[in-house]
């Protein structure tokens, strides 16, 4: 039998536990990532010359990541590994990838996606300005690049990693404003029994807290966020304290295009406190997110059914217990299915390459199958209590104020994409879409697409789920002017 | 000159120095460039819908926030580009030139 051709998207956790699996039985699989480094977004690398310890880096999780890295380093000619390369389409039983030699298309046996997840963001009235980042990217600039999104940040939304990235900053010497949960702290309550199923974690989340309140940060639950206000244009500082020095002062450029909407940085942000009050925050940084969504675009493009999933309200794509699409051949593991966490990733990565294997008639032992499936189980059972902790915000989305951006990338309002609903008739995300071009901008809808759908939802008062999820569209991430010059190179 | 990005750590690097819009910049080896960018000012680029100015918003290549442009034209996404001496970096997208009007 000739070796079967496997491809895995994804070099993070899930990815290299799968390539992983797939060496140990003697198959030399392809593993593609269009990052520089391997490790994914939690063991994301720091590029070379920069000398952070992994303990500093990586704090609780430092040993895991070692190990990660160790373990796809030692994999090294066993793996077919192509960095720096974007999958940006799937068809026809092969990957599209365009990379530092140019396109190519890989034919292949088994595909095992482990593409991980972006920030889910829930708008906020003035979130277009800048200094406003998505949470994940303010733990990016630190881990790779040893920065601070601002000189003081306020840390906006809710989830685990709001806490995490919060404590981050305050022990690299960051000043940090506020930390603004949209979650009412009651709400853990009822999620208690099923967060117990990783007590390390629950642990680790009240370590967090504790470093954050340490250093005087204000910790406010059950927040509403009304305002990112905005000073002087450009102002790198709090309240329009500073001048524009950034490009548009730097060439002389007019800075004063006049737009229906507000222009200026992020100068603080107002939220109404559970108490009812209002408090407003000085800053010029905002780290703002509401946990995960999972980057299901390549999925779409490889003909996976999906389902829509009430606890998490995203349709996501089917996959059984071990990782298998509805489409024959084709595997699914990590954050990129489902959001887990990083240690389901490595263990439903693993679990996704041995159910490859079994289905191409190699021997897998089934008491492995058995054990990684009680894993899986455990967080499956965590992520739902941090779901019912830290719920997404819906009732935000209906009381989102007309002016206020859904769509960062096309300066879309909510009172646009409203008008689309009651206008036209446009109930369906994909038709909404069409009318109003909320999700067709550079982000291709991954920041705006499900706070949008819960507009459209208001707006029509039908439930989310009949709003239905966008289609993804090859190529999955611009391919730009300069790399498209390189075809067939 | 106001920064937006504060460097907490890693500051021994070797300095490098790039252009950016005729105007030179001093950053670290490693930085991307919006790190360059945006630790010696504060924005990256101008929102083409009137909106203001922007600066980045995911750092990990999703949204296409961060696009600068080379002189010659070609498009990066400062987010995930390392920032090179002798780099030439506009903030707006340098008129397009067709190889058959050349
Ligand atoms: C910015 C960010 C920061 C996070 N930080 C933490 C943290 O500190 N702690 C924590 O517990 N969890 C964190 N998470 C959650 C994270 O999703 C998981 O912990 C873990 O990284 C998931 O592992 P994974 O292998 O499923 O995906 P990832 O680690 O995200 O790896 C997916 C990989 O797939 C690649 N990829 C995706 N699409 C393509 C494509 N089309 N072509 C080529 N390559 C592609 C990506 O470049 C990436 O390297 C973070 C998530 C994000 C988005």
């Amino acid at each position: 039998m000739a070796e079967p051709a496997i491809v895995i998207i994804g070099a993070g956790p899930a990815g290299v536990r799968a390539a992983q699996a797939l060496a140990d039985a003697g198959i030399r699989p392809i593993v593609i990532d269009e990052g520089r480094r391997s490790g994914g977004q939690i063991y994301r690398r720091q590029p070379d010359g920069f000398t952070r310890s992994h303990a500093t880096l990586y704090g609780t999780e430092a040993e895991r990541a070692r190990a990660l890295h160790t373990c796809f380093d030692g994999l090294e000619g066993r793996v077919d590994y192509r960095p720096e390369t974007l999958v940006w389409h799937i068809s026809d039983g092969q990957v599209w990838t365009l990379g530092p030699d140019g396109h190519q298309s890989i034919p292949y046996d088994a595909l095992i996606l482990c593409t991980g997840a972006t920030d889910r963001l829930m708008p906020v009235r003035g979130w277009h300005r800048a200094g406003t980042y998505s949470l994940g990217g303010s733990q990016i600039a630190l881990k790779a690049q040893a920065c601070a999104i601002g000189s003081q940040v306020v840390f906006l939304g809710s989830g685990p990693l709001l806490y995490l990235v919060a404590a981050q900053y305050v022990k690299a010497g960051a000043h940090v404003a506020a930390v603004l949960d949209t979650a009412p702290f009651a709400a853990r309550i009822p999620a208690l029994p099923k967060l117990l199923a990783q007590p390390a974690a629950l642990w680790n989340g009240v370590l967090l807290t504790r470093t954050i309140k340490r250093a005087g940060v204000p910790i406010l639950h059950g927040v509403t966020p009304l305002d990112i206000t905005g000073g002087e244009e450009g102002s790198g500082a709090p309240d329009g304290a500073g001048v524009d020095t950034g490009p548009a002062a730097r060439d002389g450029r007019s800075s004063s295009r006049a737009g229906t909407v507000d222009t200026g940085a992020v100068s603080g942000v107002t939220v109404r406190t559970a108490d009812g009050g209002e408090r407003h925050f000085a800053c010029d940084a905002i780290a703002m997110g509401h946990h995960l969504r999972p980057e299901t675009q390549l999925a779409d493009l490889a003909r996976c059914a999906f389902a829509f999933d009430p606890a998490v309200r995203q349709w996501l794509p089917v996959r059984d217990p071990d990782g298998r699409a509805s489409v024959p051949g084709v595997y699914l593991a990590g954050d990129g299915a489902r959001i887990l966490g990083a240690r389901s990733a490595e263990a439903s990565g693993r679990l996704a390459a041995l159910a490859a294997l079994t289905d191409l008639g190699f021997p897998v032992a089934s008491v492995d199958l058995a054990s990684l499936r009680r894993d899986v189980a455990t967080y499956v059972r965590f992520a739902s209590g941090l779901a019912q902790a830290f719920p997404w915000p819906v009732e935000q989305a209906a009381a989102l104020p007309d002016d206020a951006i859904v769509c960062r990338c096309e300066s879309i309002t909510a009172g646009e994409l409203r008008a689309t609903v009651t206008d036209t008739g446009a109930q369906e995300a994909n038709r909404a879409k069409a009318f109003s071009r909320v999700g067709m901008g550079r982000c291709q809808g991954r920041y705006c697409g499900l706070a949008a759908a819960e507009v459209i939802a208001a707006a029509a008062a039908i439930p989310v789920e009949r709003v239905g999820r966008l289609r993804s569209a090859a190529p999955v991430k611009p391919i730009s002017a300069g790399s498209a010059g390189k075809a067939g190179a | 000159m106001t920064a937006r990005f504060v460097r907490l750590a890693e500051t021994d690097r070797p300095a490098l120095t790039l252009h950016v819009d005729g105007a030179p910049v001093t950053a670290l080896a490693g930085d991307t460039l919006m790190v360059a960018l945006l630790t010696s000012g504060a924005t990256l680029r101008q929102s083409e819908f009137g909106d203001g100015p922007r600066a980045g918003f995911c750092l990990m290549a999703a949204c296409q926030d961060c696009w600068v442009w080379t002189e010659e034209g070609t498009k990066l996404r400062a987010c995930s580009t390392l920032a090179e001496s002798g780099q030439r970096i506009v903030t707006t997208e340098p008129d397009t030139t067709w190889p058959n009007q050349q």
